[in-house]
């Protein structure tokens, strides 16, 4: 036990200190695009968004929410990218050719991911507080946030290693990436609350995980607890199963290449 | 010969989807030897390699480690073994002294046993004043030298070399093969693939030709260009007739193996040179034959892979075999 946390810290600190190497990467990690999203898309669709249907003081309130799940999205599944960068330049094997504990490597990763994305939530809260955005459930209501965030995080970064482990080369990835990402904001109530969707693209955002976790998030936001609580417990049983496919396919894929 | 077995693998196979990568191999390597597994690109060299170091599971097969199995005992393997990888496995952002300092929490080593170590190693490697400099700012052979650095950070009983001088000026490469001589000389066995003929045959006690999966000799260096025939002197005459008589004195001859009579001469297969030439030229006085032009051959390395393998190292292997 003792060793398997010596390794643990040992790889979580190889990622940050990769992180503080690199100043403007640490820069744009913490300033993301994620924030202009808010920002500007926020206040641009103030007027034309209607406040009857979004059921929001104005637009940029009911959007805070969908910008952290949002958030929470690009990271997991970007998540795995690094590891992909170390198996195709031979640092996974050094660190597999070692007597480590096989999953430290994916854990570590874990834990630095949800550290990032926990800070971008809360740049992207604290960004919303400047424009008026003031969470109904206080302090406890954005631990709650956090905690649905990196539940829905830990099966987006599953994916995303899994992918790292199965494709041939980089460029794969980033296709399939990008491929992924946008119609699953689209096709989640984010922008638009389902209610206000075509029928078929509001059918096939009720399947997608990320529809919950917005769903759970904004009424903390924007309601109280008695309104958020129900959504809460929901969010956490359909994380708990998101999750669980996800590592299980993660894990799957991690032995198939690691022998 | 009684001598330690430091690796024995014993049936080796390993098959991706249809294609054997690696086809029934059998070998030992002794404790305290160079043993070098050579042959072209896709031979199975690095597949064998990554079964040793417990990366790949056998398809069937069992190797072991110092007498530890490499998938049932595969965490005690680790703990044995020092690896060098192919690639320049190197985190551009990380120092030199980070890297160590990762594998060393990574090997579990106390704070105190691993500064210790890195320093020396370090001073080694000679890299001290650059380890603190990311590594992004080091050239080829500097990535080279910390990578050995980091595969000698356990302080392994086998360190595993996968093509460790690739790519690299002739200026590092020297100064590689130095550091696998003077490992050697502190009791390491070293495993090392390549696919340069004059590495192997510098740095190797014993090497294993490999190619399509399968052992196409073993052997040290010398023994297996004696097994071609020995070394070939190859004498032009000047007056022609004289030929037969010198063949029928140095047939049967200590130290000479074969002789044969060529257009102009004769082509004579010795076993030690030291021996026949002497003997050679003596024979050559008594019986007044004038030599014009001698010439003295010495099986290389590369004739020993033609002979074995039908074609030069450099040649790559033809589609439908690497595709089979």
């Amino acid at each position: 036990m003792e060793h398997y946390w010596q390794e643990i810290s040992a790889l979580t600190m190889r990622w940050v200190r990769r992180l503080s190497r690199e100043k403007f990467s640490m820069l744009f990690t913490l300033v993301q695009p994620m924030l202009f999203w808010l920002i500007f898309f926020g206040n641009l669709f103030q007027r034309a968004a209607d406040t009857q249907v979004m059921q929001a003081p104005n637009y940029i309130s009911f959007l805070a929410a969908g910008v952290v799940v949002m958030t929470v999205l690009n990271n997991g599944l970007a998540g795995g990218v690094d590891l992909l960068f170390d198996k195709e330049n031979g640092f996974l094997e050094r660190l597999m050719s070692t007597p480590i504990h096989r999953t430290s490597v994916i854990l570590s990763r874990f834990i630095f991911v949800m550290a990032i994305t926990s800070m971008q939530v809360l740049v992207i809260l604290g960004v919303s507080y400047l424009f008026g955005v003031h969470p109904a459930t206080g302090i406890l209501g954005v631990a709650t946030i956090l905690l649905i965030g990196m539940m829905f995080g830990v099966g987006l970064t599953a994916i995303s290693m899994a992918m790292a482990f199965s494709v041939k080369s980089h460029g794969d990835f980033f296709s399939v990436l990008g491929f992924l990402s946008l119609p699953m904001i689209f096709l989640s109530s984010a922008l638009v609350p389902l209610s206000a969707m075509p029928g078929w693209m509001s059918f096939l955002a009720q399947f997608n995980p990320m529809t919950w976790a917005i769903d759970a998030v904004r009424p903390l936001i924007l309601s109280g607890w008695t309104e958020a609580l129900p959504h809460v417990g929901m969010v956490i049983l359909v994380m708990l199963v998101f999750d669980a496919l996800c590592l299980y396919g993660g894990a799957k894929a991690f032995r198939r290449a690691m022998g | 010969m009684d001598r330690t077995i430091a690796i024995d693998v014993n049936r080796l196979c390993k098959t991706y989807d249809s294609h054997k990568a690696v086809d029934d191999l059998s070998f030992q390597v002794y404790a305290g030897e160079i043993f070098g597994l050579l042959g072209p690109n896709g031979a199975g060299k690095s597949t064998t390699l990554r079964t040793l170091i417990t990366l790949l599971h056998p398809t069937s097969g069992t190797a072991s480690i110092l007498g530890h199995d490499t998938v049932r005992d595969a965490d005690t393997v680790r703990t044995l073994i020092g690896y060098v990888p192919q690639e320049r496995a190197i985190d551009r952002f990380l120092t030199g002294r980070e890297h160590l300092q990762l594998l060393g929490a990574l090997y579990h080593l106390s704070k105190d046993e691993a500064t210790k170590r890195i320093n020396e190693l370090l001073k080694l490697v000679d890299l001290e004043n650059h380890a603190d400099r990311p590594a992004k700012t080091y050239s080829g052979g500097m990535k080279r030298k910390l990578d050995i650095a980091c595969g000698l950070l356990p302080n392994p009983k086998i360190l595993f070399l996968d093509e460790p001088t690739l790519g690299l000026d002739v200026q590092s490469r020297l100064r590689i093969w130095e550091y696998v001589r003077m490992l050697k000389a502190r009791g390491m066995t070293v495993v090392m693939t390549t696919n340069y003929l004059d590495e192997a045959d510098q740095l190797c006690d014993r090497l294993a030709i490999i190619d399509g999966g399968k052992i196409k000799t073993l052997g040290s260096p010398v023994e297996l260009k004696i097994a071609l025939g020995g070394d070939i002197v190859s004498l032009t005459l000047k007056e022609a007739d004289r030929i037969p008589s010198l063949e029928i004195e140095l047939k049967g001859r200590p130290a000479i193996k074969s002789v044969r009579t060529t257009t102009k001469g004769l082509d004579i297969r010795v076993e030690s040179p030291e021996k026949a030439l002497p003997a050679i030229l003596d024979t050559a006085n008594r019986l007044g034959c004038s030599i014009e032009f001698i010439q003295y051959n010495r099986p290389r390395l590369d004739d020993v892979f033609i002979a074995h393998t039908g074609r030069a190292i450099t040649e790559s292997i033809p589609e439908t075999e690497s595709a089979s």
